[in-house]
């Protein structure tokens, strides 16, 4: 196997990774302020992408006003699953609370095929074919514009942790009672990740979208997703970044290198042996904070 | 109204009053449902009892194995068809190898837990958050397992027979054998949950759901309980692997194990409530027959109305339905069917008076 393969499959896993990134991004944040994970992020996703795919075909509109559109559409969304579904479970087991997500992913995934048809729809931004080289490595020019601005996405999630809303939501995170009682409105808050978390999704989405197209399997994104949500740590959002390059290439790697030699499909498990050998080896993550219960 | 009668009923020693029911009415409930299954061959036509009876025992069996993890044990399992599928290969293989089926299906059930364990230990020891992910993660890895091991599944495509078996000395060939077998096995896991309760593990579960702190304080070893209980689960979740594929499938093949399994019985525990024996039968009936109506209904509409139903609506219609209904009842009734079975219970239990006197 020669060097220069390898540095192609890693480098390319490495911006694929930061793609399911952007997905994971959602998790950590409802996680860190509600302290439940969303189960329902994958499907959030693939209804992102096609929303996207919605307006583009639909209303006529080029595909990256499209994909604003869907963002804007998207994070109404978001805000109205946590109002509607979400807040009359405050209170409620953790789980309940996962499962009903986990409720709305089965929901979401099957409705959308269901109802636009299960036809692969395709997404067009207009990036040129060509690759990119770099060096003597050959790149995809659209895994290194969606690397690019996936990267891009999470590095400014992590600047808005220190601003006004994030400092606002880090209370939340803490401690729901405390940030209560000095006036910080919880139920807004906690609205807000959710918001951010479809936007998230959805520009994950579109971006997967018009690489492989836009189908139920882009909610396949939620195992990769949470691999690098409990890599990275749950609360951690600068976990996320490095998580979702490991993983990526990880998943570059294996593919390449597992694949020729039984035929195919590793793919498909390198999140869940990373979900597997994390909760073994160190079950909060690189980056998570260590929760100890207080009696 | 007044069936369910509870007057006259003095309970002289605690024999009497930890009987599993009480109540004359429920005990000839059971009894009627336990003769009218058993009778059930006689009764109705051969087509229902493979397509709808079965099928209902088997995945109810399913059902009970996955609500001992879930409403007994307050943990989560998200891929509890993988672990059907484990105990499902385990004993295919075994017999096939000229085990007895008994034997088979015992080892499948040991397999199951053997290798479930290993996927739940690790987030046992932390939250039902990372359990939830670990058996997701145990799922798809499971599926490429079996997929990829030609030992296993003999092949991406391959599907196995099952070759004739015996079952306590019952042939099982026909339709009538293969409904009795599904019975016998369902009863007696129904037979196992229900006394659950009654022994120092079951209470030791519930304190561990309730709040697995509290229950480390009062001497309970909570992660030694929650594995247990993980074993347990799995262990019938191998033994109903086992039951399905000889009395229903017929063959093995790796696509009957896919996630869509386990979601479809993670929706039978919840829409028939955690924790209730009961509730798993009516979980398993809502889940399994609900879709078939709809799919009647909606057939007959669109020819009553003339219009055309499309073909990937009519595919996805079975998990837009489980979806919609796991949301409705988590956020309207979390303690499903049982909990409204129960409520109408209650009802009658002071009829025609609307509140006990305190």
């Amino acid at each position: 196997m020669d060097v220069a393969l390898l540095e192609e499959l890693a480098l390319t896993g490495a911006l694929v990774g930061t793609m399911y990134g952007l997905v994971a991004l959602g998790i950590v944040l409802i996680y860190k302020t509600s302290g439940t994970a969303n189960f329902a992020q994958g499907a959030i996703a693939m209804m992102g992408a096609y929303v996207t795919w919605a307006f583009a075909t639909w209303a006529g509109l080029p595909t990256w006003l499209a994909a604003v559109a869907a963002v804007t559409v998207m994070f109404g969304f978001g805000v109205l699953v946590e109002r509607i579904l979400l807040r009359r479970m405050i209170g409620q087991p953790v789980i309940m609370i996962l499962l009903l997500t986990f409720g709305l992913e089965v929901f979401l995934r099957s409705a959308a095929p269901g109802l636009l048809g299960s036809t692969i729809k395709r997404l067009d931004f207009g990036i040129p074919q060509a690759p990119v080289f770099i060096g003597d490595v050959l790149i995809n020019r659209a895994y290194l514009i969606g690397g690019g601005i996936s990267a891009a996405l999470i590095i400014v999630a992590a600047v808005l942790f220190s601003s006004r809303l994030g400092i606002l939501m880090r209370a939340v995170a803490d401690d729901q009672g405390a940030s209560w009682s000095v006036g910080i409105r919880v139920e807004r808050a906690i609205a807000t990740a959710w918001g951010l978390a479809a936007i998230t999704a959805t520009a994950a989405g579109a971006l997967w979208g018009s690489m492989q197209g836009v189908s139920w399997s882009l909610s396949l994104l939620l195992v990769k997703a949470l691999a690098i949500a409990i890599l990275g740590g749950l609360d951690s959002v600068p976990g996320v970044l490095v998580a979702s390059a490991f993983v990526g290439v990880c998943e570059g790697l294996a593919t390449g290198i597992i694949d020729p030699l039984i035929g195919g499909g590793t793919r498909d498990i390198v999140a869940s042996v990373i979900i597997i050998v994390t909760l073994l080896v160190r079950p909060y993550g690189l980056f998570g904070q260590e929760q100890i219960e207080r009696i | 109204m007044m069936f369910y009668r509870r007057s006259g009923i003095l309970h002289l020693d605690y024999r009497s009053e930890r009987q599993l029911w009480p109540l004359r009415f429920d005990r000839f409930l059971v009894a009627t449902v336990i003769a009218l299954l058993l009778a059930a061959p006689l009764i109705v036509n051969r087509l229902y009892l493979v397509a709808y009876l079965v099928p209902w025992l088997i995945w109810s069996s399913a059902t009970l194995g996955l609500n001992l993890l879930m409403g007994w044990a307050g943990q989560v399992h998200l891929g509890y068809g993988a672990v059907m599928a484990i105990g499902a290969y385990t004993s295919v293989h075994l017999v096939r190898f000229g085990a007895p089926l008994e034997l088979a299906m015992l080892a499948g059930g040991v397999a199951s837990a053997a290798i479930g364990v290993v996927f739940g230990a690790a987030a046992l020891r932390i939250k039902s958050l990372y359990l939830a992910m670990a058996t997701i993660a145990m799922q798809y890895i499971i599926d490429f397992a079996i997929i990829h091991l030609p030992g296993v599944s003999g092949g991406v495509l391959a599907s196995i027979q099952v070759p004739p078996v015996r079952f306590l000395g019952l042939q099982i060939e026909g339709d009538l054998s293969a409904y009795y077998m599904a019975f016998f096995v369902c009863a007696m896991i129904a037979l196992f949950l229900l006394n659950v309760d009654r022994t120092a593990f079951g209470r030791a579960l519930a304190a561990v759901r309730e709040r697995d702190f509290a229950a480390e304080i009062i001497g309970i070893d909570t992660f030694k309980y929650k594995l247990l209980a993980f074993w347990a689960s799995s262990f019938i979740g191998g033994v109903v692997g086992c039951v399905l594929v000889v009395c229903y499938l017929r063959t093995v093949s790796p696509d009957q194990f896919h996630l869509d399994l386990s979601i479809q019985i993670l929706a039978m525990v919840l829409l028939g409530g955690l924790g209730s024996v009961l509730g798993s039968f009516f979980g398993a009936g809502l889940v399994l027959f609900t879709p078939i109506v709809l799919n009647v209904v909606i057939g007959a509409a669109a020819v009553r109305f003339g219009f055309q139903i499309d073909a990937d609506l009519k595919a996805h219609l079975p998990l837009m339905l489980y979806g919609t209904l796991i949301v409705a009842f988590l956020s309207i009734e979390p303690l499903g069917l049982a909990k409204v079975y129960g409520n109408v219970r209650n009802y009658f239990l002071l009829w025609p008076f609307r509140t006990a006197r305190t």
